[in-house]
């Protein structure tokens, strides 16, 4: 998994207390139900933990949220494009 | 038989919702309301899932005005839908997606706004008309229903609108970070708006970001109605919103430091509202004044057997609080936290009772049990855990499972599968035999 991808998986386990290891988080499984098994508070927490470390504020009008949370690679390239540190 | 108005507003003109930076007015949204109650299915029973709050807001008007009953479940999980559809046979789902999200017959709201008349009468609703059913979780894992009358409703949300301040010459625009669906969300941030004079957001803002966009989007002064969840997220960011002139919160009691920072940063007030599904809201307070709740005129707490009741007027028969009540004096009390049974996250209510039953109702479930650890401090979102006997299942097919039967934010993180439940003699689980398994599966996975 490309070095980036497994900060943010990282950043997401830390900050959530998941039972999970990076390797565990596919690149494209869904974050949100079935997949990790996320819901909207831990959306807000990671939004919380990316702002603060990244800079940047995610917003459910600007981008479609549910694309940014669909996998960890979207999140990823998202926060990648945006990022302002 | 006595009527009230649909909405208390003085004039056609005035208005009652700002939508993308335009003013909706009285008779822009009456013509709405009409046009939708035109269309709506013959169902009498709906599920208004519309998240745009006018959108919203004008479902639950054509509803009334059409006298059918919004129904208010606690989830949307599968499991909750077909127990909805048990209670009420003609239910229908109201929103503005084309893709339906619900398993359920669809309307899709009509675009707005409407064609305008000359004419604009307010309707005047009758008093006894059962407007909504909200639903409590049951602890046999059948939702309990609580019927409310048009007369409650309003009732309820003046008093709240008085106690708030909101009642006076200004006209204030309310902008709620929670959802419409819920017991909250509908009195405090759509039927409060419609019956103070004042205006509502269009916007349900999640982010913290969207939030200060939906407070900068309307006119001051402006009022944030929202929950400890969001209002910590807000904090934390940094942002700093437009002018407010108060702050409410709801659903989870807010530690005294979390208010006290919010009144600093906003330079307003922050009230806290307390209520429960089955009696709607009852009492206020402002923390950084103190800890003792101020109970809406009134209404009343009386203590009956070791259990307290909220009386009034309109909550008859007694209700009886799930809360650890201590009076203070006839119209002042302290919280003291949940009844051990109840757990509330992030506004969402469950009983262990009907979460137990759900998880030992799964095929392959042998035994299971599903426990709170103490909260980690206040503000902070504790989760609930899970232990489970169910040798033929794995970890991600007894979550799908869960899934079809709770809301997310109750699914168990982590859930330990064991042998089986350290239960006594009786058949029962002592919290401290759940502690010392806990302890156990702990210092394993560490060593």
């Amino acid at each position: 998994m490309p070095v980036f991808y497994r900060e943010i998986a990282t950043l997401m386990i830390e900050s959530l207390n998941l039972e999970v290891t990076t390797d565990e988080i596919a690149l494209d499984a869904p974050l949100y139900g079935e997949g990790l098994g996320l819901d909207s508070i831990d959306v807000l927490e990671v939004a919380l933990v990316v702002s603060k470390r990244y800079g940047l504020q995610l917003r459910a009008d600007s981008v479609d949220n549910q694309h940014i949370f669909s996998s960890l690679r979207h999140l990823a390239d998202h926060i990648a494009a945006q990022r302002t540190k | 038989m006595p009527t009230i108005p649909l909405l208390s507003h003085a004039g056609p003109e005035q208005i009652v919702a700002w939508q993308q930076g335009k003013a909706v007015s009285v008779r822009q949204f009456l013509a709405d309301a009409a046009q939708l109650a035109e269309r709506l299915p013959a169902g009498k029973h709906l599920l208004n899932m519309c998240s745009d709050r006018y959108a919203f807001t004008v479902g639950l008007a054509a509803a009334i005005l059409s006298n059918k009953i919004s129904l208010l479940p606690p989830s949307h999980a599968p499991e909750m839908i077909s127990q909805l559809q048990r209670y009420a046979p003609d239910v229908f789902c109201l929103s503005e997606q084309v893709q339906p999200l619900i398993a359920l017959p669809h309307t899709l709201c009509p675009p707005t706004p409407a064609p305008i008349t000359d004419t604009c009468i307010i309707p005047q609703i009758d008093a006894d008309q059962r407007i909504a059913v909200v639903f409590t979780s049951g602890s046999t894992g059948i939702p309990q229903p609580h019927p409310k009358t048009w007369g409650y409703v309003v009732h309820s949300v003046r008093a709240e609108a008085t106690r708030l301040g909101l009642m006076g010459e200004e006209s204030y625009t309310l902008i709620g970070t929670v959802p419409p669906q819920h017991m909250y969300g509908l009195e405090s941030t759509v039927l409060m708006a419609l019956h103070s004079g004042n205006a509502l957001s269009h916007q349900q803002p999640f982010y913290p970001a969207d939030i200060c966009g939906a407070i900068a989007d309307v006119p001051a002064p402006r009022v944030l109605i929202s929950s400890p969840v969001h209002l910590r997220a807000l904090l934390d960011s940094g942002l700093q919103p437009a002018a407010l002139a108060l702050v409410i919160s709801a659903t989870a009691p807010l530690s005294a430091p979390l208010a006290q920072a919010i009144e600093a940063r906003y330079h307003a007030p922050l009230l806290e509202i307390y209520g429960s599904t089955e009696t709607g809201l009852i009492a206020t307070r402002r923390p950084v004044a103190g800890v003792e709740w101020q109970l809406l005129p009134g209404i009343s707490l009386v203590a009956k057997e070791e259990q307290i009741y909220a009386v009034s007027e309109y909550i008859t028969p007694p209700i009886v609080m799930n809360d650890v009540i201590e009076l203070v004096a006839t119209d002042r009390f302290l919280l003291h936290g949940r009844i051990a049974d109840l757990v509330n996250i992030a506004g969402k209510r469950n009983s262990l009772t009907n979460l137990n039953h759900q998880l030992t109702s799964i095929p392959g479930v042998l035994d299971g049990v599903f426990y709170m650890p103490d909260e980690s401090g206040p503000d902070h979102t504790t989760r609930l855990m899970a232990f489970v006997v169910a040798p033929t299942l794995d970890a991600p097919q007894l979550l799908a499972a869960l899934r079809q039967r709770m809301d997310a934010v109750f699914l168990p993180r982590p859930l330990i599968f064991v042998e089986k439940l350290p239960r006594n003699s009786t058949g029962k689980l002592p919290r401290a035999a759940v502690q010392a398994l806990l302890r156990l599966h702990t210092t394993k996975s560490v060593a």
